[in-house]
């Protein structure tokens, strides 16, 4: 190693974070390696190595003969102040070369704070931030994520976007990305090629222009681009990569277990949840098939705990017999299993025992909203007596700590429905009095709010933001409606979901707002000790833009939006229905018991759902 | 106790102690030996290093002893864990022994100093560690004591390396009390400022017992 690297890593926090040299990380030969990637996580160490798309498009990747997946984290700013002193260029983990010498940088983008990250990851490594600067065909930067779904925010930044899951489609970007080099592409060559692939959208081909009012009026397309992207999605799971050996960090990290993806997509339709629409249709891996790759990844990592990770876990079919097989296998070795995001409707007795046989871990419902009427306006289909009941079990079971998840700001929120956020806890409070196994311990209810943010993609697409006052308003209503001192509220500061939902249906011009936030010191936006919000302000100032006219403006039903040449399944005119839907009050059945035509089969070669 | 000595090197040396532990642990359930755990509420493995290292530290004398659940080869055991432990872990040999690591005494250690902006002969750091003694600050929580460090090095010598690059080895106390590079080095810095390295690379290189044979 470097003898300057090595003297700065002994000074910053945690150095293991900027070394590499874990346990299954993939070391390939230059010399048979003829197309160099790095996979970029604009965010730390920490909570990109817990994430699951990048061990999965990490394998993924490397399995190609010849591509060499490396990965990039965002440093900590003590590392990143000692980098930029010692002339150090950001540099992947493995090899420890820097990123100028890669074929192309593929950011993960999972949610929009990360957008100041990317700017200034680039900026590290030397690179210019604007697509437009960058003339040479490598390195390519591309993004692929779930912010993707609307990638105007961070178009003038990235040569390309891939929309949808990126096992396959990644490959397909970096095969084509392989022939151009070999064939002596330039960069516009190479870009026009790509937007051919389906699931490719390349922002320079697009040109929007606005409206006197600021919305958009129309997007022109380039050199025969696409109308829409559509998003590519893995049809058959089981037949897909899936990682069995993830890389096994040697420092601690957020999720230090494995994970273990049961399906995509959820059934349900909650009107609020992006990813419930964003990763439609509902595909399945066997239960076989997980038990096989569950053992596998627990033999080949050494990890003691193995969590279930879906949108909504419990609505997998034959979970009773997964949880039933893992356990017989975990158990004798002293592995723990946990199920994150249960239900609180069907969360059974049987459920229960299982997770609790091995550790009791904490018990988080998320009922979001606290009144009946609120819940079937969102489609968030658990009555109080399910939750209730749930709740009984769980205080039976021995539990005496649960997290009640609520949003305020939600469309059609009143006050009623706010203070009914407290009678509900109040009511869980009274269930635990009731049933508790063991009362000695006391019992705490830990109930947290944030602002809603509504999301592209979603029904609430349309709608405006509570704002800052009102929600602190309400937070503080809340506050005094809660009497009992076993229940303790949390509330989320708001100020971070203004600026979200400001990105996230922001559209291109907002990415001037997002380089002005990063050249004056803005970064790492999703952890409190960098956020502000008057940086944040104060560039949307400077570019003559409104934030509010983002975040808390009701938009026309018939508004083009930025978002709109992405299409992932679900039709637009779909969304529409589950609004007046919503202001009806009225829920829609989840698609096991009624296909409610929402558009995603047509994703599918086979062409309908299976759920 | 069962045993295994250790190296650990190149990028590896910035795993912190207490990451070690985790990393040693899943390295051996990755093996498919079950290290015993104790027994209760929180239960936690039989492990235990003999001289935790400082991290940046390079080593090829660590050692961490261990009790198994069952019975395991430990002819076979540096192989099947060094083909999954990370990168600069690497297990030298595993065997049985009846010494405790409080018998540990001595530890030899080498360091490479670097300066970046003058030259330095390797008399002048040696004539510096030759004074007869060595007092220096030494800094707890409450108070700073002033300890003489020359009792605690039993053997030192300097040598030129390279043109800016200093090799000192030195055997030093390795316990009750100790003297860690790292204070040998503080020791240059308070006496004799002028001499500091700039960077230093440390690596410990064998243990010993208080007859100076080498602790297994
Ligand atoms: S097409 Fe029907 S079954 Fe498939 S996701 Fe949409 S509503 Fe559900």
């Amino acid at each position: 190693m470097d003898a300057v690297l090595e003297r700065i890593l002994l000074k910053v926090q945690k150095p293991a974070r900027y070394t590499g040299g874990e346990y299954n990380q993939i070391i390939k030969d230059k010399a048979e390696v003829d197309l160099r990637m790095a996979f970029c996580f604009p965010d730390t160490y920490e909570i990109g190595m817990s994430n699951l798309g990048l061990q999965i498009l990490y394998g993924a990747i490397n399995a190609q003969p010849g591509m060499w997946c490396e990965r990039c984290f965002a440093p900590w700013g003590d590392m990143e102040e000692e980098m930029r002193r010692a002339h150090i260029p950001l540099y992947a983990l493995e090899s420890g070369d820097p990123l100028t010498e890669f074929d192309a940088l593929g950011f993960s983008l999972g949610y929009e704070m990360a957008y100041t990250s990317v700017l200034n990851m680039l900026d590290l490594a030397g690179i210019p931030a604007r697509s437009a600067d960058r003339k040479s065909l490598t390195p390519l930067v591309f993004a692929g994520g779930t912010s993707c779904v609307n990638p105007e925010p961070m178009a003038d930044f990235l040569d390309l976007c891939a929309i949808g899951e990126g096992e396959e489609l990644d490959v397909e970007i970096l095969t084509l990305l392989r022939k151009a080099k070999k064939e002596g592409w330039d960069k516009p060559r190479f870009l026009r090629e790509a937007a051919r692939i389906p699931g490719v959208y390349v922002p320079s081909l697009y040109e929007p222009s606005y409206n006197g009012d600021g919305t958009l009026e129309s997007v022109a397309r380039l050199e025969g681009a696409p109308e829409k992207v559509t998003k590519r999605v893995i049809e058959d799971l089981d037949s897909a990569f899936y990682p069995t050996k993830a890389i096994v960090p040697s420092t601690e990290i957020v999720h230090d277990r494995v994970v273990l993806e049961l399906f995509r997509g959820c059934v349900r339709g909650c009107r609020f949840c992006q990813a419930g629409f964003a990763y439609r249709p509902v595909r399945r891996h066997s239960t076989a098939f997980l038990l096989e790759k569950a053992k596998a990844a627990l033999e080949n990592s050494g990890y003691e705990e193995i969590t279930l990770s879906s949108l909504s876990t419990s609505d997998f079919k034959g979970l009773g017999e997964l949880t039933d097989g893992l356990l017989a296998w975990c158990e004798p070795r002293k592995i723990s299993l946990s199920l994150p995001s249960l239900r609180a409707d069907n969360f059974s007795m049987g459920l229960m025992e299982r997770v609790q046989k091995v550790r009791k871990s904490g018990l988080t419902f998320a009922p979001e909203a606290g009144s009946q009427r609120l819940r079937d306006v969102i489609n968030k289909n658990v009555t109080e007596e399910a939750l209730l009941n749930s709740c009984r079990i769980a205080f039976e079971g021995g539990w005496n700590t649960l997290k009640l998840y609520f949003m305020l700001g939600l469309p059609t929120e009143t006050d009623e429905d706010v203070v009914a956020i407290a009678r509900l806890a109040e009511k869980v409070l009274h269930v635990w009095r009731e049933y508790a196994a063991n009362k000695s311990r006391g019992v705490k209810i830990t109930v947290s709010t944030s602002m809603f943010v509504p999301k592209p993609h979603t029904p609430f697409q349309w709608e405006a933001q509570a704002g800052v006052e009102e929600y602190l308003r309400r937070v503080k209503l809340l506050r005094e409606s809660i009497n009992s001192r076993s229940i303790v509220y949390n509330w989320h500061e708001p100020h971070v979901s203004l600026i979200e939902a400001a990105l996230s249906r922001g559209d291109r011009r907002v990415g001037a707002v997002i380089e002005k936030v990063w050249r004056t010191g803005g970064k790492l936006d999703s952890w409190t000790d960098y956020f502000s919000l008057e940086r944040w302000l104060d560039a949307f100032r400077s570019c003559g833009l409104d934030p509010h006219f983002y975040a808390d403006r009701e938009r026309r039903e018939d508004e083009l939006f930025p978002w709109d040449v992405i299409d992932l399944g679900v039709t637009k005119r779909y969304l529409a229905r589950e609004r007046r839907e919503a202001y009806a009050g009225r829920v829609t059945p989840d698609c096991r018991v009624k296909c409610m035509g929402c558009g995603a089969d047509r994703l599918l070669e086979r062409g309908d759902c299976d759920e | 106790m069962n045993r295994i000595l250790f190296a650990k090197t190149g990028r590896a040396v910035f795993i912190s102690h207490l990451d070690l532990m985790r990393t040693m642990q899943r390295a051996f359930i990755r093996a498919g030996v079950r290290i015993r755990h104790t027994e209760g509420f929180n239960p936690h493995p039989y492990m235990n290093f003999a001289l935790p290292l400082s991290l940046g530290v390079e080593s090829r004398c660590e050692l961490m002893e261990f009790a198994l659940e069952g019975e395991a080869a430990l002819a076979d055991l540096p192989g099947r864990l060094n083909a999954v432990l990370p990168e600069g872990i690497e297990v030298l040999d595993a065997y049985v022994s009846d010494t405790k690591f409080k018998y540990i005494k001595w530890l030899d250690i080498e360091a490479h100093l670097f300066y970046y902006n003058e030259v330095h002969q390797a008399e002048e750091l040696a004539a510096f560690f030759a004074r007869p003694e060595l007092v220096t600050e030494k800094r707890t929580k409450r108070q700073t004591a002033s300890v003489d460090i020359k009792p605690l090095i039993a053997a030192l010598e300097v040598t030129d390396a390279a043109p800016n690059e200093l090799l000192l080895t030195a055997r030093l106390s390795a316990q009750e009390p100790s003297l860690s590079p790292a204070q040998l080095l503080a020791a240059v810095e308070q006496l004799a400022p002028a001499l500091k390295p700039d960077h230093v690379r440390v690596k410990r290189l064998e243990v010993f017992d208080k007859d100076m044979n080498i602790f297994r």
